[in-house]
């Protein structure tokens, strides 16, 4: 299946915080791979290092034991082939929208034209947001700000931790409909931290599900249809969710349903 | 907002007179003058360039000292929040000397920086320096986690780190904290300048205590509380102003 290159490699990866006795094992022997114009869900109960992986993988947090490469090269730091989308949108709350958006191509001297800029506001539907501050937001329209920001740093690699966890249900599927439309448009790979099972399924060509117990890889399903605006009226799409949350609860259980 | 603002000035104002004249009618003017005549002084005192002299002095203390501790502290403590290992180094040291009330160094101080300016704006400064350290160091350590990685993976420096997270995260507080050192700059002044001086608004107003002649001790007083309050609006008109966001 996984013909192409890969664009991030993860190889061995564990993680353990604390010094001397006080340690904790958060993750161990974490082993994915992602392709170009591809897409990954890492899903699984809250506590289990998903968020600690992505930080790893968006090289903000260094790893206990293994490598992460991005395009052959070895992740030591954030790189400008990735974005990251966070939770809490990492939005700045003394700067207004305009400044949020730019910040990144800002730090990162890229030039951003004025075409390139109302597309991409046009594209999330951000277009008369510029002079407000962030708290004067709706949930849902920072993190399209944050996913603007993200966008207009043209990353090989969209790194999303729990995006849209904090949303209402309407808002949290016009806003994955969005990431699609984004995905198709613009070639390139996510990576998606969620605890949301339709969520891992509706977005995740392929499925990572962490095991708590082990602080590794559970399982990874493949999901190939998804990805599409489509898929959440697909048949697949109903009997996927069916395994995925059969191998949530019955993590040792070798054999899913379906 | 800004009518109600002068208008509860106003109104305070009014009650404070009405309070005082009371007081001075139980009291009697000789220990303390009505109102009417302090304003009477107050008006003859400001045609004056001896009283100009001596509040442009005071003034150009207060702000030579609110500027020397701001220019030391603020980047000191901006430093302090955002380095735990810095932190960990020097957070004995200001412990052990933030309690230290700094006024009894006033002679030290005086030894070393002489009876001018000098010695007393580094004292008045030294007072507040411990103050907005502090504030601005725990406005940074508040500094939340994930906004942090949300700049490091936009690709920013140390600099943009400082200057677009930082600095803006500890405005207000700095803000708060100039705030209240103003009270405390102007108490030390007022000290400061009872003691060794020729020029000062605290020699006016002491001079003029020695000589029983309250209603000019009145004006002394009145002087001095302008400054403070002039320094205290001006620091909120400029927090209102760049920390726009904070406010809306």
């Amino acid at each position: 299946m996984a013909s192409s290159p890969d664009l991030l490699a993860v190889t061995g990866l564990g993680k353990t915080f604390g010094p001397g006795t006080h340690q904790k094992e958060v993750l161990r022997d974490v082993h994915f791979h992602v392709g170009y114009n591809d897409s990954l869900a890492i899903v699984g109960p809250s506590g289990c290092g998903k968020t600690t992986l992505l930080l790893m993988a968006a090289g903000l947090l260094p790893p206990t034991t293994g490598e992460i490469h991005l395009e052959g090269e070895s992740i030591r730091g954030p790189s400008r082939k990735m974005a990251v989308v966070f939770q809490a949108y990492g939005l700045f709350p003394w700067k207004r929208v305009a400044e949020n958006i730019l910040l990144g191509a800002q730090f990162q001297k890229l030039h951003v034209s004025e075409e390139a800029l109302t597309a991409i506001k046009r594209e999330l539907d951000i277009e008369n947001l510029d002079h407000l501050y962030p708290h004067q937001l709706s949930g849902g329209q920072r993190q399209r700000v944050a996913l603007a920001r993200a966008m207009l740093l043209r990353p090989s690699l969209l790194l999303l931790d729990e995006p849209f966890a904090a949303l209402d249900l309407i808002t949290r599927e016009h806003l994955q409909e969005h990431l699609l439309i984004l995905f198709k448009k613009r070639k390139f790979s996510f990576v998606i931290v969620t605890h949301n099972i339709e969520e891992a399924v509706f977005l995740g060509r392929r499925i990572v599900i962490m095991d708590p117990e082990t602080h590794g890889i559970g399982e990874i399903i493949d999901n190939p249809n998804a990805g599409t605006t489509g898929f959440r009226t697909a048949p697949d799409y109903f009997s996927k969710n069916m395994t995925l949350r059969h191998l949530i609860e019955h993590p040792h259980e070798k054999q899913p349903l379906a | 907002m800004k009518n109600s603002r002068w208008l509860d000035y106003a109104l305070t104002i009014i009650v404070l007179t009405i309070l005082w004249y009371g007081a001075s009618l139980l009291l009697g003017s000789q220990l303390l003058p009505d109102p009417l005549s302090v304003l009477g002084r107050l008006l003859h005192a400001v045609r004056e360039e001896i009283f100009w002299e001596h509040t442009a002095v005071s003034a150009w203390r207060l702000a030579a000292a609110l500027a020397i501790a701001f220019m030391t502290a603020v980047p000191f403590g901006l430093v302090l929040g955002s380095n735990e290992r810095l932190d960990r180094i020097f957070a004995p040291l200001i412990y052990l000397s933030y309690p230290i009330p700094k006024i009894v160094l006033l002679p030290i101080i005086l030894m070393l920086f002489g009876l001018g300016d000098l010695g007393k704006i580094i004292l008045i400064s030294l007072i507040i320096f411990f103050q907005l350290l502090i504030t601005t160091r725990d406005a940074v350590r508040s500094l939340d986690r994930e906004v942090v990685y949300a700049l490091q993976s936009l690709g920013a420096n140390r600099w943009h780190f400082y200057r677009h997270v930082v600095w803006p995260v500890a405005l207000p507080g700095i803000f708060t904290s100039l705030r209240i050192s103003t009270g405390t700059a102007v108490a030390v002044l007022f000290f400061v300048e009872s003691i060794s001086t020729s020029r000062g608004l605290g020699l006016y107003l002491i001079d003029a205590w020695g000589r029983a002649d309250y209603t000019t001790m009145f004006v002394g007083i009145i002087a001095l509380s302008a400054i403070g309050i002039v320094l205290y609006e001006a620091f909120d008109v400029m927090e209102r102003r760049l920390c726009a966001w904070k406010n809306l």
